[in-house]
């Protein structure tokens, strides 16, 4: 339930292919069985879109491989056909990275979906890609392990997911994002070719290839296996949750708590809106006239935990905290997180539809971006909730609209606009974690100066020759931000001035 | 200052690239040691050193590439904050550039990850003289390839590194060293026994029939620990000195002319039954040896055990020149060379440190 700023028009198939439907899915039949190989439009209706639903486009066809040898059979054959491939974990992404391609192929890792090891003296798992995110800490969990990203959508998203948009989740702050976490992929390339990247050991020879698949938007390859680290699972976790009648003083309190040295297990901002909008649906007891409630959850042994929690407190109550409540059971403390995660669920039930953002800003400007962001609800008449990782300055604002009304519309992708701009205008960036798919392939050309952009269609190019490995997500065409135009004055010199201008 | 230094560094590139010669960037060169043999004109990335921002709220800072490491850390300590991966300095006058080139990490990486894990953002003059900024201040970025964290490592082949900025963490509270008397097969066992428990172990040493294990916490949890963990304290101030010796290489272990090997394994690797004197870090992670075994018949066994050997040190001259790195597979070796391209399409710079091929 989310509209999408200015990328309607963004769908368009690049490179420019034309693709002879009849003929493809004959050479598709021959290498895939009867079941793994979706054409009906039917049912080729359930994969037109991903999380960012306003976006759809229907796929030629689906490929749904089980095993990683039909994945290079169906790879090879579309790279000798010149198909475009738009690989496809849970299909929960936000920013339309897995949206069809009207001229190519949806490859879903959906049914690679065993585990194939998990070694509790190695602190290892190895998965295949369609393995949901929380289905990896549930296999470990009888070894006292577990995967530490979890992101919100943590019961249906796939690893492989986690993979191509680099996944954070509530506990990053202190246990890093999908690439502190994942050791090694396998991956084919469009050509069809199986490279290990990244080991089972702590490196391995040559450039950080590793680095550069996370976070990729399945621009580069599908992933066929993942190894990950899993870590012992704390013996105890606490949460801290506490009011202040002032969101400036919120936010100076994350500052003062990482300055004095804490590294929270979470530290999560809710504005009074998001409270009032959960505590409906949720019932967790919320100090309703709060201006802004922080959670901080401390694990570790029950000594460091007292330690921490102790600490902690004292810097709140310095802070200005109006109220401090500490969760003195795992029931008591899942309640003061139950609100947190239902916050998007508690938008849906305030407004027809939201629209949620991710940005990300040095943690010392939260207060300035809660405030500019407070004008430009005004400015746009609509409801905003804000709900974010405030350890790391990762935003999410809810935007409320109704999809019905188109002048609603058009105000909340001019209102999310203004919010990426402002993010990278205070030092931060476009997306923390959600990627940029389609959604925000356009402030890429804010965030990025030209010469940056052309390399990350090189990097492309050097993993993807054909380009056919789903073209025209992540990265802006030059011409693209030039006719946006918006763009980024990069050293003063104005970018591509060899394009003509509108 | 950058922008002037910036011309002057676009012009010798753009100079090398029209004229087919070859760059060299270097810091002080506490490093030069490292990789394939050292090729073409040198270019001195110190002429910009000093921090660009630091803030310790934020938990990051940002400093141009000819800063000295020892200055970034005393710095960070100032402010209660460290380099939480341990760079090896392995000389007095290590630069941030130097660092982020060779992608080393020391003790701490077993518990807090590696250099590349701590790599926030990077900016970086490529083959064609462009200077091309990549990640940020911010923790949590995902727009864009990460290129800041491919550069980590490539040895300088990718382009001269200008600026880094990097996370930084809290100093920890406390830190204990206990010793117990083990030898290499009960040290692996009872390592990984230890590290499937929530304990706050940070670093780990075996060598010579002892085990030296740092744990770094709150007062507490290291007591809590200590009563799991056992052995015999080491005094502050030797467990300072043991732990910077086996950073800095400077560790009875690391003196004399034999090859030094490091090999890096995956968990589950046994003690390698390799003739030579083993050293073994990160929980067995990362073992050093010293030894002349035949440099295929080593890589062979190491392969075996899943992992990856580097002459990092001394060893036979054919052996270096064949290569001290892991050879590549071939499909991930045309990556390599297309990345490269990319980068440095003229082939400008330190060609053949990292491997012939690039």
């Amino acid at each position: 339930m989310s509209a999408l700023p200015q990328a309607h028009e963004a769908a368009s198939p690049t490179p420019e292919v034309r693709t002879d439907r009849a003929a493809l899915i004959a050479e598709l039949s021959r290498v895939l069985p009867e079941d793994c190989l979706i054409a009906d439009s039917g049912r080729l209706r359930a994969y037109e879109c991903d999380g960012l639903m306003l976006v759809r486009e229907m796929p030629l066809a689906v490929a749904l491989p089980t095993t990683e040898a039909q994945v290079v059979a169906v790879l090879r054959t579309c790279h000798r056909l010149g198909v475009p491939v738009v690989p496809r974990g849970a299909g929960t992404g936000l920013s339309g990275g897995a949206t069809p391609h009207r001229q190519g192929i949806v490859l879903s890792t959906a049914r690679l979906n065993r585990i194939v090891s998990v070694d509790r003296l190695a602190q290892q798992a190895v998965v295949q890609p369609g393995v949901r995110n929380l289905a990896v800490s549930e296999a470990a969990a009888p070894y006292g392990l577990y995967y530490a990203p979890d992101p919100s959508s943590q019961i249906a998203c796939s690893i492989g997911g986690n993979v191509a948009e680099n996944s954070g989740g509530v506990h990053c702050l202190k246990y890093g994002l999908t690439v502190h976490n994942v050791l090694r992929v396998r991956m084919a390339n469009m050509a069809g070719e199986v490279m290990e990247i990244g080991s089972a050991a702590p490196d391995s020879a040559g450039y950080d290839l590793l680095a550069v698949t996370i976070g990729s938007e399945g621009l580069l390859g599908v992933v066929t296996e993942v190894t990950v680290k899993l870590v012992p699972k704390p013996r105890v976790a606490r949460c801290v949750l506490a009011a202040f009648a002032d969101i400036r003083k919120a936010g100076q309190a994350v500052a003062d708590v990482i300055a004095a040295g804490i590294i929270p297990a979470g530290l999560e901002m809710m504005d009074q809106a998001t409270t009032a909008a959960v505590e409906q649906f949720v019932h967790a007891g919320y100090p309703l006239d709060a201006a802004a409630i922080l959670l901080c959850e401390s694990d570790g042994t029950e000594e460091e935990v007292q330690d921490e929690i102790a600490r902690v407190r004292v810097l709140l109550e310095a802070a200005g905290a109006t109220e401090i409540r500490i969760s003195t059971d795992e029931a008591e403390r899942l309640r003061f997180w139950a609100g947190r995660k239902a916050a998007f669920p508690a938008a849906g039930r305030i407004a027809p539809d939201y629209y949620c953002m991710d940005g990300t800003i040095p943690r010392q400007r939260l207060a300035d971006m809660l405030e500019a962001m407070d004008g430009m609800a005004k400015k746009y008449d609509l409801g905003l909730l804000n709900v974010f990782h405030a350890g790391d300055g990762n935003l999410h604002p809810l935007i409320l609209f109704d999809s019905n009304d188109p002048d609603s519309v058009r105000r909340a992708e001019a209102f999310g606009v203004d919010i990426l701009e402002l993010s990278v205008e205070l030092g931060g960036t476009i997306t923390g974690e959600h990627g940029v798919g389609l959604e925000k392939i356009n402030q890429m050309c804010s965030q990025f100066g030209a010469d940056e952009l052309d390399m990350f269609h090189r990097v492309k190019a050097a993993f993807d020759p054909a380009g056919l490995m789903n073209p025209g997500k992540a990265v802006p065409t030059l011409h693209r931000c030039a006719e946006m135009g918006r763009m980024h004055v990069h050293h003063g010199e104005l970018p591509h001035p060899d394009l003509p201008r509108f | 200052m950058s922008s002037h230094l910036h011309s002057v560094l676009r012009e010798q590139v753009l100079e090398a690239a029209a004229h087919g010669r070859t760059l060299r960037p270097h810091g002080s060169g506490s490093k030069d040691f490292l990789a394939q043999a050292l090729s073409g004109t040198p270019l001195d990335m110190r002429g910009a050193q000093g921090v660009i921002a630091y803030e310790p709220s934020e938990l990051f800072i940002t400093a141009h590439a000819g800063t000295r490491l020892a200055d970034i850390e005393s710095l960070l300590a100032a402010h209660n904050q460290m380099l939480a991966f341990e760079p090896p300095h392995l000389g007095p006058h290590a630069t941030l550039g130097g660092a982020l080139a060779t992608g080393l990490s020391g003790p701490r990486r077993m518990a807090a990850g590696s250099l590349r894990d701590f790599v926030l953002g990077v900016t970086l003059m490529d083959g064609q003289g462009r200077v091309l900024r990549f990640g940020g201040q911010v923790m949590k970025n995902v727009a864009g390839f990460d290129v800041s964290r491919l550069i980590a490592g490539s040895f300088g082949t990718l382009g001269l590194i200008l600026e880094v900025t990097l996370k930084v963490l809290p100093r920890p509270p406390a830190e204990q060293t206990r010793v117990l008397a083990l030898d290499e097969a009960h040290a692996l066992s009872t390592l990984r026994e230890w590290g499937a428990q929530p304990l706050p172990l940070s670093a780990t040493l075996w060598h010579d029939g002892r085990l030296a294990v740092r744990l770094s916490g709150a007062e507490p949890a290291l007591a809590a620990a200590v009563r799991i963990i056992g052995g015999e304290p080491l005094a502050a101030d030797d467990a300072a000195a043991l732990w910077q010796s086996v950073r800095e290489q400077r560790h009875p272990f690391f003196a004399g002319d034999a090859p030094l090997w490091r090999v890096a394994l995956p968990p589950m690797a046994p003690a390698l039954a390799l003739e030579g004197r083993p050293l073994v870090e990160w929980n067995g992670l990362q073992r050093w040896l010293r030894s002349d075994i035949d440099a295929d018949a080593l890589r062979h066994a190491v392969r075996a055990l899943g992992g990856h050997a580097t002459l990092f040190r001394g060893g036979r001259a054919v052996d270096r020149a064949l290569g001290v790195f892991e050879p590549l597979a071939p499909e991930v070796m045309a990556v390599h060379r297309r990345l490269k391209q990319a980068f440095d399409p003229s082939g400008v710079f330190s060609p053949g440190r990292l491997y012939a091929e690039l």
